[in-house]
């Protein structure tokens, strides 16, 4: 696949210092995942154009967009790039076909065809019957379809989706989720997904970025990224323990200086992941040969769904998973003191 | 919000009300007042006819400098970042708070024929700014443009400027997105500053006899001729001009109320 989005961005502002490389192919969705004020939206404005880079180098479609040792800078208006923003930023005081049409009005199409093109976009999304609404008597839901169509209506070669399922109500979330779905399917363009949301990087993205503080930790398909996260951002999405230590053969040296023994060897710097489920908790004293068991202080108790987690302060600290039958036996909300037994073969390790 | 019963607490009630009053009872004092029995030869006479005129004129003429010149100042203050921006707002808002009789004296010392702007103007142009219809203009300018200026700039400080790159990422020029976004959103606040700015214009009285003095058919505007009337014992023509300014203005704020009303 030859890629349509080369990206370079480096770029210092007051409160951080950004600094991704990436590309996209056409048709092709790229999931940008990161916490919040790690750079995600800062690399959406920068690839159009209305934040000046400091470094790096943008090339779309073979055309070099910005590159500023070569002090090269196409205005952001001169590039095929649609932007959807978050909180859509429809133009108030136009109707929804006004807004739609708005694009392909400053790209010199007539009045009549824009209306018509903008009309025809609205009928796919279905909104035929909202077209002569204002944003402010529209529903969420329907204000982000009129944002995906005049994003989408003037054939970007480069389509910028900033958290766009964000302000949606869980209720309507499904199903706008499927109908952009379909639309970015169909688009020949390169698209790029801002998110925090893994639903929506799994379910929306063919490849995955994760950024933190500006910096690119990691990149995969989303499978292989939640498979093996490399930051504790990715893995707190996931809900998996993440830990860090060095292999010597099965024995694994933890940062926080324990030891873990695990069922298959590895050498040099190394992630491990233990799902809270294999990690089991009691009161007394675990027996048995051969497991990792520590002890450690209950300092959180959450439902999620119907399991019980349960956050155990000790060396290392973890997260483990229990019925909701648990709490009771194991006086859980008393908080104290547990005993955490977890078995060799429940521990993946990877190299860092 | 549940609609709940509206029960008005009673101070609040007789406080406003006396605040109404207030307002409304030198409205009746002017009606009833009115020299009805020979009202229409006191508002066609040659003082008030011209005064009229004159005042229409100055004030349409201020209003247009201030869209020209308040418009690009309100911008550089609502959008321009540079030191010493605060001071220079002060400066060009004072005349709002300024007695403008000071504003009058403080003009004539600029512009008039001997301050420092005015003298090189008179010697190298010929043109002398004081006691002519253009001095009037530049008094009614001087107080009434600021008011333009701090409307426009709060619109332009509460629009999300967010829009504008919106309409830029979608293509839009510098220039179309102006159009098109930015001024279709500040409406509301051009249109009250445009307002706000000919009624201050047209009631102006102090710096305009001032700076432009008091020449019947020249620089005499409606106010300044309910004053000389007022002065001179002819009560009834100061109360049929007066009356002329309180229809002017009410009809421009009925008008305005609707407009707004209709956003």
């Amino acid at each position: 696949m030859s890629a349509v989005l080369d990206a370079d961005i480096q770029l210092r502002l007051s409160r951080l210092s950004l600094d991704v490389a990436f590309s996209v192919a056409p048709g092709e969705v790229l999931a940008l995942l990161g916490p919040n004020a790690s750079g995600k939206s800062t690399t959406l404005r920068a690839l159009t154009g209305l934040l000046p880079l400091d470094g790096g180098r943008v090339v779309l479609d073979g055309t070099v967009l910005e590159d500023p040792a070569q002090r090269v800078k196409v205005a952001p208006e001169k590039r095929p790039i649609a932007l959807m923003f978050q909180d859509y930023l429809l133009f108030p005081h136009m109707s929804a076909v006004e807004n739609v049409a708005f694009g392909l009005r400053c790209h010199g199409v007539d009045k009549k065809t824009a209306r018509e093109k903008a009309l025809q976009a609205l009928t796919r999304l279905d909104l035929a019957e909202a077209a002569e609404s204002r944003p402010g008597s529209m529903s969420g839901g329907q204000q982000q379809r009129v944002a995906m169509a005049r994003a989408l209506v003037t054939d970007p070669k480069l389509l910028l989706l900033d958290e766009p399922l964000a302000a949606l109500d869980v209720s309507v979330k499904t199903t706008v989720r499927r109908l952009l779905r379909d639309a970015l399917r169909q688009s020949r363009a390169a698209n790029i997904l801002v998110t925090h949301d893994l639903v929506d990087a799994v379910a929306l993205g063919d490849r995955m970025i994760v950024i933190e503080a500006g910096a690119v930790v990691q990149t995969g398909t989303p499978a292989e990224v939640t498979a093996r996260p490399r930051s504790g951002y990715v893995a707190d999405l996931t809900g998996v323990n993440l830990l860090r230590g060095t292999g010597h053969g099965t024995v694994l040296d933890l940062d926080d200086g324990a030891q873990l023994t695990c069922a298959s060897p590895a050498a040099g710097p190394t992630f491990a992941v233990i799902a809270p489920a294999a990690v089991a908790v009691s009161r007394q004293r675990p027996e048995g040969e051969g497991v990792n068991t520590w002890r450690g202080r209950v300092s959180a108790v959450d439902l999620m769904g119907d399991r019980v987690r349960v956050r155990v302060e000790g060396t290392p600290a973890i997260t483990a998973e229990v019925p909701p039958a648990a709490v009771d036996q194991l006086k859980l909300d008393e908080g104290g003191d547990l005993w955490v037994c977890l078995s060799p073969a429940a521990i993946t390790t990877y190299p860092q | 919000m549940s609609r709940q019963k509206w029960r008005v607490n009673p101070l609040l009630a007789v406080l406003a009300g006396l605040a109404a009053l207030f307002f409304i009872f030198p409205l009746i004092g002017l009606i009833t007042g009115a020299p009805w029995g020979h009202i229409t030869d006191v508002i066609t006479s040659r003082t008030a006819v011209q005064a009229l005129e004159l005042s229409i004129v100055a004030s349409l003429a201020s209003t247009v400098l201030a869209l020209i010149f308040g418009f690009p100042l309100a911008w550089l203050l609502a959008r321009g970042q540079f030191p010493g921006k605060g001071l220079l707002r002060g400066l060009t808002t004072l005349p709002m708070v300024l007695p403008p009789v000071v504003g009058g004296i403080a003009l004539l010392l600029a512009y008039g024929r001997r301050g420092f702007i005015g003298k090189p103007l008179d010697s190298a142009f010929g043109i002398t700014l004081p006691f002519s219809l253009a001095g009037v203009i530049v008094a009614e300018s001087f107080v009434a443009m600021p008011f333009f200026v701090i409307t426009v700039e709060s619109g332009l400080r509460s629009m999300n400027r967010r829009l504008e790159d919106a309409a830029r990422s979608l293509g839009a020029a510098r220039r179309t997105v102006f159009m098109r976004v930015t001024l279709p959103l500040i409406w509301p606040s051009l249109a009250a500053g445009t307002v706000l700015t000919w009624a201050r214009a047209l009631g102006e009285f102090g710096a305009t006899i001032t700076f432009a003095g008091n020449l019947p058919g020249v620089t005499q505007t409606m106010p300044l001729a309910i004053y000389i009337s007022q002065s001179s014992n002819m009560t009834d023509e100061a109360i049929a001009l007066s009356l002329i300014l309180v229809v002017v203005s009410l009809v421009v704020m009925v008008f305005r109320r609707d407009r707004s009303g209709a956003q």
